[in-house]
């Protein structure tokens, strides 16, 4: 698998890795929540670890922060090895799922603890306090606790509280899971952009695709305890490496066995994203560098901005094309049903997989 | 009658239906019927009878007949506050305070080490160890202790045996709290209430320790503090709300206790033997009842003060 490329590699051109991973295993009893992951996270970036629960990205991300110690293998931050090293004494800070805040303090006392802890005197620590609920944008709710407030504000004062320390790692996990749509999408923007202004490495952990394309640099997507493979979210959209990752960001249709013989005229397994076929009258012209099939519309669901087409191939199987609804309204996308198409799409967009 | 010829043919509902079809419009009924016997109980035999010990206690014991006067007065409390009877509450408050202290120090390792690191079967025989005892006649426990205490007792045994019978020597020789053997001492006193309320203290504490979820701990360690400042700063102030629930229990059962004072120790008087002898004996129901209020007084200005230290704010 192209999970582990050889490290010296990929940390070139004098980039510092902020978080290595060389080789960690992490099993609890007969479950291996990790298998020999390797993993370069770079001084700066936005990585997402992205998989479905049980995957093994969160146990990643407490390895990371020293809460889980790993069965074999080192972790390296920033250059030291920090296998045996207690999360206090880490330069790396987390936002907790649940948020963690604790409810016997105000706000600002959540947001300074960081500060309290190492002695920081009480007027620099206000004034620091005031700098991060201003960069999260919680001004004046130094007092209230954090039962007084919303989801979201608690989220913020998480952030605020982690960021305090001005880690060289911050470490998120799947923060904006329990928020509403519009407030996630809202904090996935401010979240990248908090990250640009104090210039500090996070690190995310999210099941949802679609976040971790909106927001990362670079996305590891993870499945089983392993890492399926490793790129920015064009590489890993557009070039899928595995039937995993090709299912699970994004759809995809996969060509496999007699009929991706029969399509693409070699044996081997595809994947095509629907948005990159198009549905054309039969008959209609094949460009040289495309590939056609024939097949008839069985079904038709109507999603807003697109619609989908499920297409039965006259040489059997199913193939899924995504149209945008430019000029369509629901009423003659559906008319649609039944009519026999050509499906074409271009050589190069169906992508071949490993295993 | 040709109304009910077009009308579909209705059901009569049953009893049972029409019941539960009221209760389901008056929510407020359902909630009035089972408060009720409660609050009955609660206000008669609870309320009510605290109402008539206060009422007694302004009575007083007419010195000639030997007869209860029924009038209000101070006489009684006049009584109450001699050096002889302060001293009674004196001693009694200070062995409350020392067995709460004691339990406190003796409870929170183990509710600790049960709400953090006990699992499943570990777990559920600590808790049974925990509450065995209660399930066992508290009469029969007091006298098995005044056996182990005793000179010819196990206790004394293990001394001998481990050769430290000086030691013993030593704090049965030990000015106010030694004495004969330790059957007849505050210490045995001491020691079998820091036993009999132990479970009381473990208990609450245990079930604060159980709702700090386990991330609040490993946030604090992720934000640089050491496990002795998570521990105080985090994880104390969480689960003061149980040690203060504890607290409540062995500190006001102390106060109250008769048995023990009487079984066990040098035959001085506490407030719970005073008592008893007050009304029994002497047949001075008034002081008795005075005597009473000492305790209800104590808890009182004990919870208030418990209050204004935020033990119940993160109720």
């Amino acid at each position: 698998m192209n999970s582990s490329p050889a490290p010296s590699t990929v940390s070139t051109a004098g980039t510092a890795s902020a978080v290595r991973f060389r080789d960690v295993c992490r099993y609890f009893g007969d479950v291996r929540a990790v298998d020999h992951v390797d993993l370069d996270i770079r001084d700066g970036e936005f990585f997402s670890m992205l998989g479905p629960s049980g995957s093994g990205k969160t146990t990643c991300l407490r390895l990371i922060a020293g809460f889980e110690q790993p069965t074999s293998g080192h972790i390296e931050l920033n250059g030291e090895d920090v296998t045996g090293v207690p999360p206090f004494q880490r330069d790396v800070n987390t936002v907790f799922q649940d948020y963690a805040l604790f409810p016997h303090m105000n706000v600002g006392e959540n947001v300074g603890y960081g500060l309290m802890v190492r002695k920081v005197p009480r007027p620099e620590r206000e004034r620091r306090v005031q700098e991060m609920l201003d960069l999260v944008r919680l001004p004046g709710l130094e007092k209230r606790k954090p039962s007084q407030l919303s989801g979201g504000q608690r989220q913020r004062v998480a952030l605020a509280r982690a960021l305090i320390n001005h880690p060289r790692v911050l470490l998120l996990d799947e923060p904006l899971g329990a928020l509403d749509l519009k407030l996630r999408q809202q904090m996935q923007i401010e979240l990248k952009s908090i990250q640009h202004r104090v210039g500090i490495t996070f690190i995310y952990v999210t099941h949802d695709q679609e976040e971790a394309l909106t927001m990362s640099d670079r996305i590891a997507v993870f499945n089983h305890g392993k890492v399926e493979q490793i790129g920015t979210p064009a590489e890993i959209y557009e070039r899928p490496a595995t039937a995993f990752v090709a299912g699970f960001v994004g759809t995809s249709n996969i060509l496999e066995g007699v009929l991706a013989q029969q399509v693409m005229g070699k044996a081997g397994t595809y994947a095509i994203r629907p948005e990159k076929i198009h549905i054309a009258p039969v008959g209609a012209p094949v460009p040289d560098d495309s590939l056609c099939v024939t097949g008839t519309i069985c079904d038709v669901i109507y999603l807003g901005v697109n619609t989908r087409y499920v297409v039965a191939l006259d040489m059997g199987g199913e193939l899924v094309a995504l149209e945008q609804n430019l000029s369509l309204d629901s009423t003659n996308a559906l008319a649609a049903l039944g009519r026999k198409v050509s499906l074409l799409w271009k050589r190069e967009h169906s992508r071949p997989l490993q295993g | 009658m040709e109304t009910a010829q077009v009308a579909p043919p209705r059901v009569k509902p049953s009893l049972s239906m029409r019941l539960s079809r009221l209760f389901f419009r008056r929510p407020s009924l359902v909630l009035l019927l089972l408060l009720a016997p409660p609050l009955l109980w609660l206000g008669v035999f609870y309320l009510g009878s605290l109402f008539v010990l206060v009422i007694q206690s302004f009575f007083h014991v007419d010195d000639f007949s030997g007869l209860t006067v029924r009038e209000l007065s101070l006489q009684t409390y006049s009584a109450l506050f001699t050096p002889a009877n302060m001293e009674i509450v004196l001693r009694t408050v200070v062995m409350a305070v020392l067995v709460t202290i004691t339990d406190a120090l003796i409870a929170f390792p183990l509710a600790y080490f049960i709400a953090r690191y006990a699992k499943g079967r570990l777990r559920s025989l600590l808790y049974l160890a925990v509450v065995l005892p209660l399930w066992s006649s508290y009469l029969v426990r007091v006298y098995s202790w005044k056996l182990i205490l005793a000179n010819e007792g196990l206790l004394n045994w293990v001394f001998q045996t481990l050769g430290l019978g000086w030691l013993r020597d030593w704090l049965l020789n030990l000015p106010e709290i030694g004495g004969p053997s330790l059957s007849f001492s505050y210490l045995g006193m001491f020691l079998v209430f820091v036993y009999i309320w132990l479970p009381y203290m473990i208990l609450p504490i245990n079930a604060a320790l159980e709702r700090v979820p386990h991330s609040l701990i490993e946030a604090s360690g992720d934000l640089g503090a050491r496990p002795g400042y998570t521990f105080r700063k985090i994880i104390l102030p969480l689960a003061f709300p149980g040690v203060v629930a504890g607290s409540i229990f062995t500190f006001s059962l102390t106060l109250g206790d008769y048995i023990i004072p009487t079984v066990i120790g040098n035959s001085s008087y506490f407030i719970g033997p005073a008592v008893n002898t007050l009304q029994g004996t002497n047949g001075n129901i008034p002081l008795a009842a005075a005597f009473t209020m000492v305790p209800i007084v104590i808890m009182g200005v004990y919870l208030t003060i418990a209050k204004r230290l935020g033990a119940f704010d993160a109720l």
